[in-house]
């Protein structure tokens, strides 16, 4: 198996490596620099700047200039943020990503696999359609919908809970954030079960199950469950390295510190720096996580072999 | 079911039997979805909204009121009754003119005034330049000239959704806002699906190593964070509307491919195109007889299934401020804009809000409705 | 054994399943019974209720499937049970195997935990103890390598071996009665004989009775005791084997035991001329390598096989799953790339690609197995059927394509009213008829059959032969006719090669072939076939 890691991850290095050309290049081709500004700066300043940055030099020189540094594990200066580099942001929004994305995602599994194997089990009855329905509004209602919502009913309607806010990550300041990422979650983990689950309650194995009259809880627990649990381990992958990596509409709307925004912000500044190092988390997130996805398949499906 | 003949000759000895197509028994299991019948008579609505919506509207989504900013949403009509007099009272200070009587009769204003000097007809102007009221005039002028009665109509405004923070009409921006949200749907859409029929029937239909490359390439794009580059590409190349769409269109068709490749293949084992084969046909007869009229479901069950998807990421990327630009609008954009004045308009954020709820309801409803209609195994 | 205890007792049952298209009555009343020790047989046709009446027994009907009626097993009322108190019967008292070994286990757990769960539930053992049981029973089940066997998961079974371990698994807690339904369905003649046998050896030596649900009379005949005939939901006929096989009373009955394939071709002579001449055809399949991988799987299909068709012949191509027969077939009609050379009428067509092979595809036609997969959905059976027409006939009018369509149909014995439906009102019966006239109608010379009855009830394949034989007449068609059923091709082919793992086992004139087959495997398929009550008492043998 810890060759079978190895090989995965090594076999990534082309596609990061892929990703990150794409993304540099993309970016320099577009138009502006990071250094326009409403009022141009003096020519002499930007020049400064310019050789600061190495942005003088040819784009190949500056590029390959990059690489070295993240060869050695340097991703650079921030344009924007002038007094941090890009490590140093990253560094500090990336755990209160992780823990709201990672609070959010096990909340969803719980939620989202308990509705979907009860709704299963009394398929076309008032609870089934009661959690399509709640499945339905959750994966249609966008989180930038939601999440001002929330914000308006609780935050500043009821007064119960800060409208937004990260407060060093008290409960009170995460529990609305969190259920906005988990809403939608809930709602796909909850429809993919429940789909799975009526397959699997129909397939020939657990009619032998119970044709050998093992217990009913036994019946669902062990042999359907398991193969009902394949599909949502394949989403959970992308799903998981989405929500961990931070969302700009819940930070935003929260004026939470994460690392969502740095995107958007650094994409609309030409922060070339940083919107090159969040690119290389998400996709660095993206294969551990895919990987993941699949030792756990295999270690759920002895069909499944690593090769 | 039960008009299906047994197939015996006796049943079929009368009149020719139309028989009855697939597709003919999906749209009546489908008429039989009571929430996808909803949908689409909601979405109906929608669609004529988004069409005719902006031509019969009263206000222009453009039209600035600089004396509405921000009104709640409500049925009356501005200004109300009591409003009325304080206002002209207001209007009427900078006239320096006695104020005998200010009288509201329906909707006209009546006022009596009187100085110590001749009155200027063009005193009437100063009403006028008010939005609230019109066609200011004299009706009646004292011998001396030192008394006037002058009337005006009072313009009275419905802003049934309520006014945004520049005091434009919030309903003529949602119906806007609609039509946009439809459009770029529609569109992105159909450039996904070319994009995305093309590259995966080509890619099953032709297999081996051609389909090897063609899906590699698929499956590196799909590792990209590709809402990013949608991102990217808007920002750095402008903000406009054919550019979004484009950009929706190219990250939403990799999906398809997917599909059509798998279906392809799936349809060139079945025995149906072996048949066709076997009898010589060519593969351009056997691509437009066996495939294409085969995958046409899945395809349109994406595609329903797609709208929603691109109209959501088109909104996300409006709530960024990355979105069509001002005076256009679309709801990303009035969401945005609501959840920035919540606690001072909190119907701003309501509208748009439901609006943009309801039409991804239906669709999806509409699109889950379809693909039960035309896949009904899983019932 | 036949005077034993009643152990058993249906009575009256009846089955609706809710569609939306309103109630189904499966099962429309029904009375059965089993004494201890017995063998019963109950036999019918594709939705005849046989199934569905013991599932409603064992609480496995779908969702959507009420029972009513009674069903008593030594006194103990069945129909609406608690399921607690059901637990405690089926899987104890009464075990049941399923027709489907490729999916009746459940895929993620290894074959010890499937076994043992219901013995440690039902017999409250330990865990080593179950264990210990299982490798017992897997011994009883001659498994080879069953130590072994016990660590496997089901996908590394083959389709025999996992209905032994279902068997093992049905023996586990001593049954009173083992309900098997279609339990050989869906294995190879050979596997089939072996399982029966193995199920009959168990018998005599646990004596439990044994409830058997088929649809093949063979079966019965040599295995069952007692037999009941069920037709759209209820019993047409029940009585001693002897009884019904010799002296049937209903005329169902009758009509399913003379549906078994019967009469035979005479060769033709030497001298006709010969149609289709394939020499040393071979077919590799090569899978797994992908765009980079550089060690790609290789499978020899079909090797070296050669064979002759002349005017008016049937040359049958007898073999079992995996023996490259229907690759064969394809391979002659160039629909698949192969080695060797094969020539028609003196032109070789060995090699041609798609347009160099389309004037001789009017000549050269196929009929596919699954009359549900060959005809395309969103097609009216008239436009299926004048399909071929487009191709070789472009100068029709659509009006004299539509009167093909109706002569094809009505040579085919279906009403050419139906010109206008879709595939998927029809039976298969019917469909496999548009098949035939797809390929009919454009008059061709030599049809390849590809396992045309295989997917059809014995009668309905009756008809079909039927049909073929008319056509042959008529048309003086030649066939090469695929199958694994050694009774159709006896009584169709002229000619027969018996094909395993891609190569020819043996070949002759069929009369010579079936009077006296030279090699062992095809002994041992003849005896599946025609002789499965002599297989059933030999003493069976630890087999993979």
């Amino acid at each position: 198996m810890f060759g079978y890691v190895l090989r995965r991850l090594l076999g990534a290095i082309p596609t990061l490596f892929l990703i990150i050309t794409l993304s540099f290049f993309l970016m320099r081709v577009a138009p502006g620099g990071p250094f326009d500004r409403e009022r141009a700066l003096e020519a002499k300043v930007l020049e400064n700047l310019n050789r600061v940055f190495h942005l003088d030099r040819p784009l190949w020189e500056q590029y390959l200039y990059y690489l070295g540094n993240l060869a050695r594990g340097d991703l650079g200066p921030s344009f924007i943020y002038r007094d941090f580099s890009v490590q140093q942001l990253l560094g500090s929004g990336l755990p209160i990503s992780i823990q709201l994305g990672a609070t959010a995602l096990l909340l969803a599994l719980l939620i989202g696999s308990v509705l979907g194997t009860i709704a299963a089990l009394r398929q076309n009855s008032w609870v089934d359609y009661g959690v399509t329905a709640v499945a339905t509004f959750g994966i249609t209602v966008p989180n930038f919908v939601v999440a001002p919502l929330l914000s308006l009913v609780f935050g500043v309607w009821l007064s119960l809970l800060p409208a937004g806010g990260w407060g060093n990550g008290g409960p009170a300041n995460m529990l609305l954030p969190v259920i906005t990422l988990a809403l939608p979650q809930v709602a796909v983990i909850a429809r993919l079960i429940r789909g799975s689950m009526i397959e699997a309650l129909r397939s020939d194995h657990v009619r032998t199950a119970r044709a050998y009259g093992l217990p009913a809880r036994m019946v669902v627990i062990v042999h359907a469950m398991r193969a009902a649990c394949l599909p949502v381990v394949s989403y959970l992958g992308p799903a998981a390295a989405a929500l961990l990596t931070g969302s700009v509409v819940v930070e935003t709307i929260f004026g939470l510190p994460g690392i969502g925004r740095y995107f958007v912000q650094g994409a609309l500044n030409r922060d070339y720096t940083l919107v090159m190092g969040t690119v290389i988390i998400i996709a660095v997130f993206v294969v551990v996580f895919n990987l993941v996805v699949d030792l756990i398949y295999a270690a759920l499906d002895p069909r499944v072999r690593y090769d | 079911m039960t008009d299906i003949a047994t197939n015996t000759p006796e049943v079929a000895a009368g009149a020719p039997v139309k028989g009855r197509s697939l597709w003919a028994t999906a749209m009546m299991r489908l008429r039989r979805n009571k929430a996808a019948m909803a949908s689409l008579v909601i979405l109906v609505v929608y669609i004529l909204a988004g069409l005719f919506g902006p031509m019969i509207s009263p206000h222009h989504y453009a039209t600035v009121y600089p004396d509405y900013v921000r009104v709640p949403a409500s049925l009356e009509a501005y200004p109300r009754e009591d409003e009325i007099v304080p206002q002209a009272e207001n209007v009427l200070a900078r006239t320096r003119l006695d104020i005998n009587s200010i009288e509201v009769d329906g909707n006209t204003l009546r006022v009596e005034a009187s100085s110590e000097r001749e009155i200027d007809p063009r005193v009437t102007r100063y009403l006028d330049r008010s939005d609230i009221f019109s066609n200011a005039r004299i009706t009646e002028t004292s011998a001396d000239g030192r008394s006037v009665v002058m009337e005006a109509d009072v313009e009275r405004l419905r802003f049934i959704f309520g006014t945004d923070g520049n005091g434009r009409d919030l309903l003529a921006r949602i119906l806007i806002s609609i039509r946009i949200s439809l459009m770029i749907g529609a569109l992105a859409t159909g450039v996904a699906l070319i994009i995305g029929v093309a590259w995966g029937a080509t890619a099953g239909f032709l297999g081996g190593r051609v389909d090897n490359v063609m899906m590699r390439v698929v499956d590196i794009l799909y590792a990209l964070p590709f809402t990013f580059f949608a991102i990217l590409l808007v920002v750095f190349f402008g903000r406009n509307v054919v550019l979004m769409f484009i950009a929706v269109g190219a990250v939403e068709w990799l999906d398809m491919a997917r599909i059509v490749r798998g279906q392809t293949i799936s349809l060139r084992r079945r025995e149906f195109v072996q048949a066709a084969e076997a009898l010589g046909v060519s593969s351009g007869g056997i691509l437009r007889r066996h495939i294409i009229p085969n995958t046409l479901g899945p395809v349109i069950i994406y595609m329903t299934l797609l709208i929603p998807k691109v109209i959501l990421l088109e909104s996300f990327l409006s709530f960024l401020g990355l979105g069509v630009q001002e005076p256009l609008t679309s709801l990303g954009v009035l969401i945005s804009e609501g959840a920035r004045n919540m606690r001072s308009a909190p119907y701003m954020l309501l509208y748009p809000s439901i609006a943009l709820t309801l039409l991804l309801f239906a669709l999806n409803f509409l699109g889950d409705g379809l693909r039960d209609a035309l896949d009904p195994k899983d019932r | 054994m036949n005077s034993g205890e009643r152990i058993f007792d249906i009575r009256n049952i009846r089955v609706t399943f809710d569609t939306p298209d309103g109630p189904v009555k499966a099962v429309r009343g029904v009375d059965m019974h089993v004494n201890a020790g017995e063998t019963v047989a109950v036999v019918g046709e594709s939705g005849s209720g046989k199934s569905q009446i013991m599932m409603a027994t064992m609480g496995l009907l779908a969702s959507n499937g009420r029972a009513e009626g009674s069903v008593t097993y030594r006194g103990q009322e069945l129909i609406g049970l608690p399921r607690e108190r059901l637990n405690r019967i089926r899987g104890a008292k009464i075990t049941m195997i399923f027709q489907e070994p490729m999916t009746s286990l459940d895929p993620l757990y290894t074959i010890e935990r499937q076994i043992s769960e219901p013995i440690m539930v039902h017999g409250g053992l330990s865990a080593s103890a179950a264990r210990k049981k299982a490798l017992e029973l897997l011994k009883l089940v001659h498994i080879p390598d069953p130590e072994r066997r016990l660590k496997s998961y089901p996908h590394e079974l083959s389709g025999g071996q996992r209905q032994r371990v279902m068997i093992a698994m049905a023996l586990a807690n001593d049954p009173d009665l083992l309900i098997a339904d279609e339990p050989t369905t869906a294995l190879d003649v050979t596997i089939q004989a072996e399982i029966l046998r193995l199920l009959a050896e168990l018998q005599k030596k646990l004596g439990m009775a044994i409830l058997f649900i088929t649809h093949d009379l063979r079966i019965v005949e040599a295995f069952a005791s007692r037999v009941y005939v069920m037709q759209k939901g209820e019993v047409v006929e029940e009585g001693t084997t002897d009884d019904i096989f010799h002296r049937p009373t209903k005329a169902y009955t009758k009509m399913l035991l003379a549906a078994e394939p019967e009469g035979s071709k005479s060769p033709v002579s030497a001298g006709t001329p010969i149609l289709l001449d394939a020499n040393k055809v071979s077919v590799t399949f090569s899978s797994g390598g992908g765009f980079f991988s550089r060690s790609a799987f290789e499978l020899k299909a079909v090797q070296d096989v050669t064979l002759t068709l002349r005017a008016g012949q049937t040359i049958g191509i007898v073999g079992e799953s995996g023996s490259g027969k229907s690759t064969l077939g394809r391979a002659i009609l160039q629909l698949l790339p192969s080695e060797g050379r094969v020539v028609y009428q003196g032109v070789p067509i060995q090699g041609l690609d798609r347009a160099g092979m389309r004037p001789y595809r009017r000549n050269l036609q196929m009929v596919f197995q699954d009359p549900y997969g060959s005809l395309s959905p969103r097609m009216t059976v008239g436009e299926i059927i004048t399909e071929g027409l487009l191709v070789h006939e472009p100068t029709l009018s659509a009006r004299e394509r539509e009167e093909a369509a109706i002569k094809a149909l009505e040579e085919v014995g279906l009403d050419p009213i139906m010109r206008n439906r879709f595939p998927h009102e029809f039976s298969g019966g019917q469909r496999q008829r548009i098949a035939i006239a797809r390929a009919v109608v454009l008059k061709p010379t030599v049809i390849v059959l590809d396992e045309p009855t295989s997917a059809l009830d014995r009668s309905v394949q009756k008809q079909i032969i039927n049909l073929l034989r008319r056509l042959q007449e008529s048309y003086g068609l030649s066939y090469i006719f695929i199958s694994h059923d050694l009774a159709v091709v006896k009584a169709l082919a002229d000619y027969t090669i018996v094909m395993k793992t891609g190569r020819v086992v043996e070949q002759g004139p069929t009369e010579e072939v079936f009077r006296d087959p030279k090699s062992d495997y095809t002994r041992a398929l003849m005896r599946a076939a025609f002789n499965l009550k002599e297989v059933l008492k030999r003493p069976t043998e630890a087999h993979a």
